[in-house]
């Protein structure tokens, strides 16, 4: 019971942490029509501006400075790369992305070297936060939960509540009508790129100290965002959301199980795969996804 | 008794909660000419959707030649002998005007998905293509990519695309949108000459077009059709002068 | 696809291209130049099998490596068991084995993959070749683990004498594969399979309603592609002597990608070009500075946002200024768009390098070129490459405005004389 509890709790959070990851792709990708191969390479440069300013200065000026910075150099890139690359079709579009993910890989090699960095859980958020029945809670899980859901429901509030969320809503299906009545579409377009990745930064610093600092770490958790974004329905946030939850739970569960299975394999060594078996299953009996709206 | 080529028993279709085809029956006999007339936003364009398969019907039956497509897919209908062309011009722009009728005779021909026949050396093939190409008045173009054909050119080429296979039930939708007073007399003899023999449904708003090639016309409004008969039953129909006229009255009263 | 009917040319063109496969490694002797004419000879066909993907079908693939590396898993293991005496089979045809098991993992995973179209597909390839990668690594007993399944190439009855030992021998093979394969892969293009491929391309739509069912034809794209891509994997095998989990990783299946792409999607000679490309960047340039890769990355941007159509393109839209003996004109406005550019990449070399040597630990901080030596620790040098480089986009931009303005005037003539 213990074990379920504790598992299902840092299930959540790591769902919780691939939905901002997703939500912010998905939202790019229902306004802009182009899929940021780059989301996760975003992410990735989120932990290290994170780690390298928590050294310098500390753990709260990076939450608020790295997500900045990283939506910064998306909003540049938006406006001096994606946009020239625009006319060449969707195809281009995302493979502009996908080279871009190469760079931003390298260009972390040159600064911060090949091996992992030592970003750390800062002294004040480490330690127990509850305890279920022998187990402690950490701390620093509770403010992934609580930064993740914070974040995720502003994200909503700006969206359906302020006037430019609503211009950007519109321009979601009717970019030319928005234009039209005078409004910055391509400003817009540029904003909601910074937006997303400004997201996907600020998953990185959370996320960055409570798994790994590495330079693998795009490439390893940007799959797994393709997957949630093709399972739960490309375009739907719903979908993502619940794909999110039941990906980070399912891959918490199968690295926690040791369960022994056939040929020598263990549960655990699974668990890498388990999200694009999904993926397959899935595919195979209901193509569209969970919840799908947009086809790509 | 010979089957209807084309009938539709109490056929709906709903987008959401929006109702756009409201119980049409209809029935069209082999070899007729068929005109669907009606103001705009009636559900003229879903409806032929809904026959050729792009859209899945929300109740119904629609039968080809006295087979059941209810809910078949496009391919799965073109095969068993209906073809239609669109209103916004569907062609392949990146091939060549003869390539493009050539994509179209090969499932027809016989050819299926092979990989092991040379494609430049299927004689009948070509010889389909060239033929459909002087119908459609375009053999002189045969090597233009079809993206930089005129308007006129690109909607003669759809039309040649909609009956290169052969195709026992032609659909056409606005075979003339967009077409001058002389292209569209031309349109309308190629027409007729395209369709002799086979089955011709087609969606119209010239009614010069209509009244000239149609055997019977079927009006649709708002998702239903309030009257079929031939142009003389049509011309004194109450409701139909109603639906029309109506419709003039309420854009004379709003401006 | 562009679709040149060509008579006499043809016979031309196709015995030219034998002659140089013939005739290459004469020209460019050595062991080093031998085993990048060989890597370029296996990523040629591995190339031309993507574009059959993405170039004529229409479909993006993030995971073509599944295909190639199966197929060399599968080949290592026939070739140890021929090795063994289990089996006869001759080493010459081993590439067939490869691209059956390529084949049978194309209708496997195809059946999956093709369902769905456009960037879905792109997706879900990405999410198979990240579980077959990682199903690689689970099973060593099959795959070898980390340090992969290694091989002998030299096995079984010499054949005429040839018993692949010597790298020249194993160029032939895969040169004689390379043209075998280049000519199937553009027979196929021309049966009415490929003719739909094409069409299912630029309009799944219109496809359907002349009887043909997309996903089908897809799926029969992808299958023969995979083919290909098995003998390229076997090929791979026999030079190599190795199969890890590197063949099916997903930067194998990116760097096919970046190859096509460089070379030029729409063109069929396009990954041709783009796998010779590729492969010199990969070995010959790997060999010179650590950046390559930074180098590789930033081409093959400037390539998606400059020149989508690659190199190909580039190449193929002289030739009608060519045929009207224009071409003259544009020397001037290339040559000092070329000048500006190398002006431009000296600077961006000096500034990787120096960046590259300044963060590798305990390497010394001065660089040497040209006899110049250059301290990456102090100021000046940096102040140097960054005015070289920003001195060379400068350039840069008023050469290509010179050479889009005398282009726009020559294409203005040819459509006037056209018309």
């Amino acid at each position: 019971m213990e074990f379920f509890l504790v598992q299902t709790l840092n299930g959540i959070s790591y769902g919780l942490l691939l939905f901002m990851l997703s939500s912010g792709l998905t939202l790019v990708f229902s306004l802009m029509g182009v899929l940021n191969f780059a989301h996760a390479s975003f992410y990735m440069l989120g932990a290290y501006f994170a780690y390298q300013i928590s050294t310098k200065i500390g753990f709260w000026p990076a939450l608020v400075v790295a997500p900045v910075l990283v939506g910064a150099i998306g909003m540049l890139i938006e406006r001096w790369g994606l946009r020239q690359v625009h006319k060449h079709g969707h195809v281009a579009e995302l493979l502009f992305t996908f080279g871009l993910a190469y760079l931003i890989e390298e260009a972390v090699h040159l600064v911060w070297g090949r091996s992992a960095v030592d970003y750390r859980v800062p002294p004040d958020l480490d330690g127990p936060l509850f305890t279920i029945f022998t187990s402690q809670y950490p701390i620093y899980r509770g403010f992934m939960m609580l930064v993740s859901v914070a974040m995720l429901v502003s994200v909503w509030l700006a969206l359906t509540r302020t006037r430019i969320g609503l211009v950007i809503q519109a321009a979601l299906t009717h970019p030319q009508t928005v234009e039209a009545l005078g409004h910055n579409v391509p400003r817009v377009f540029m904003l909601v790129f910074g937006g997303g990745t400004a997201l996907a930064g600020l998953a990185g610093v959370i996320g960055g100290n409570a798994f790994v600092t590495e330079p693998g770490m795009a490439a390893s958790v940007g799959p797994i965002i393709f997957v949630i974004v093709v399972v739960g329905g490309m375009g739907s946030l719903a979908g993502a959301f619940i794909a999110s939850l039941l990906i980070g739970c399912m891959q918490t569960f199968a690295v926690a199980l040791d369960w022994n299975l056939v040929g020598g394999i263990k549960m655990s060594q699974l668990a890498p795969v388990l999200p694009y078996l999904l993926m397959v299953l899935l595919l195979i009996f209901r193509p569209t996804g969970l919840m799908g709206t947009r086809e790509g | 008794m010979s089957a209807n080529a084309i009938e539709l028993r109490d056929v709906h279709k709903s987008f959401g909660k929006t109702k756009i085809i409201n119980g049409v029956s209809l029935a069209i006999g082999k070899g007729e000419r068929h005109a669907i007339i009606g103001p705009n936003g009636a559900g003229k364009s879903t409806l032929y959707n809904l026959i050729s398969g792009r859209y899945p019907l929300s109740a119904g039956t629609i039968l080809l030649n006295g087979e059941d497509i209810t809910g078949l897919r496009p391919f799965e209908i073109n095969r068993k002998g209906l073809s239609r062309s669109f209103q916004v011009t569907n062609i392949f722009h990146n091939m060549s005007v003869y390539e493009n009728i050539r994509c179209s005779v090969l499932w027809a021909a016989g050819y299926r998905y092979s990989f092991w026949h040379r494609v430049g050396g299927l004689r009948d093939v070509a010889q389909r293509a060239e033929e459909v190409m002087e119908k459609i008045g375009l053999a002189g173009r045969r090597n233009v990519l079809a993206g930089t054909l005129t308007y006129a050119e690109q909607r003669a080429l759809e039309i040649g695309i909609t009956i290169a296979g052969g195709a026992s039930v032609i659909l056409l939708d606005e075979p003339t949108a967009g077409m001058s007073r002389s292209e569209t007399a031309r349109a309308i003899e190629q027409v007729r000459s395209v369709t002799e023999g086979k089955t011709l449904i087609m969606v119209e708003h010239d009614m010069g077009v209509v009244f000239g090639l149609a055997d019977r016309i079927s009006v649709l409004v708002y998702g239903e059709v309030i009257a079929t008969g031939t142009q003389d039953e049509i011309q004194a129909n109450a409701a139909v002068q109603e639906a029309y006229l109506g419709a003039v009255h309420k854009e004379i009263a709003s401006a | 696809m562009r679709y040149e009917p060509l008579n006499l040319g043809r016979w031309v063109i196709w015995g030219a291209m034998a002659l140089v496969f013939l005739v290459a490694p004469l020209v460019f002797s050595g062991g080093f130049a031998l085993t990048m004419l060989i890597q370029m000879g296996t990523m040629i066909i591995f190339a031309l099998s993507y574009n059959m993907l993405l170039g004529q079908g229409g479909m993006l693939s993030f995971g073509h490596a599944v295909y190639s590396g199966l197929g060399a898993f599968l080949s290592v293991h026939a070739l140890n068991l021929i090795g063994k005496g289990a089996f006869t089979f001759p080493v010459t045809l081993l590439p067939l084995v490869g691209g059956l098991a390529g084949l049978a993992f194309g209708v496997l995973f195809g059946y999956v993959t093709t369902r769905r179209a456009g960037t879905t597909f792109a997706l879900i390839s990405l999410g198979i070749g990240e579980m077959v990668f990682a199903c690689v690594l689970m099973f060593p007993g099959f795959f070898g683990g980390e340090a992969g399944v290694s091989t002998n190439r030299v096995v079984g009855q010499p054949f005429l004498g040839i018993t692949y030992g010597p790298a020249i021998q194993v160029y032939y093979l895969v040169a004689t594969w390379c043209f075998l394969s280049i000519v199937a892969m553009f027979a196929l293009t021309q049966t009415p399979l490929g003719r739909m491929a094409n069409a299912v391309r630029d309009n799944p739509e219109r496809a359907e309603f002349v009887g043909y069912d997309t996903q089908k034809v897809r799926f029969l794209q992808l299958v023969l592609s995979s083919f290909f891509a098995g003998v390229a994997g076997a090929l791979s095998c026999i030079n190599f002597e190795i199969v890890s989990a590197e063949n099916v990783s997903p930067i194998r299946s990116g760097g096919v990608l970046i190859a096509t792409y460089i070379g030029g999607v729409p063109f069929f000679l396009g990954p041709i070009l783009g796998a010779i490309i590729f492969i010199f960047f990969v070995v010959a340039l790997s060999g010179f500075t650590k950046a390559w890769l930074l180098y590789l990355g930033l081409f093959f941007v400037t390539m998606v946002v400059y020149a989508p159509g690659g190199i190909a393109s580039i190449l193929l839209m002289q030739i009608p200024v060519i045929r009207a003996r224009r071409l003259g004109e544009l020397a001037l406005p290339y040559a000092l768009a070329a000048g500006a550019a190398l002006v431009a990449l000296a600077g961006l070399i000096g500034i990787v390098e120096m960046v590259y040597r300044l963060s590798e630990q305990g390497a010394s901080t001065v660089l040497n070129v040209f006899g110049l030596s250059f301290d990456a620790q102090t100021t000046p040098p940096w102040i140097g490459f960054a005015l070289v480089l920003a001195a060379g986009l400068v350039a840069l931009r008023y050469a290509s405005r010179l050479v889009g303005a005398r282009w726009g005037a020559i294409q203005q003539d040819l459509l006037a004389r056209r018309a």
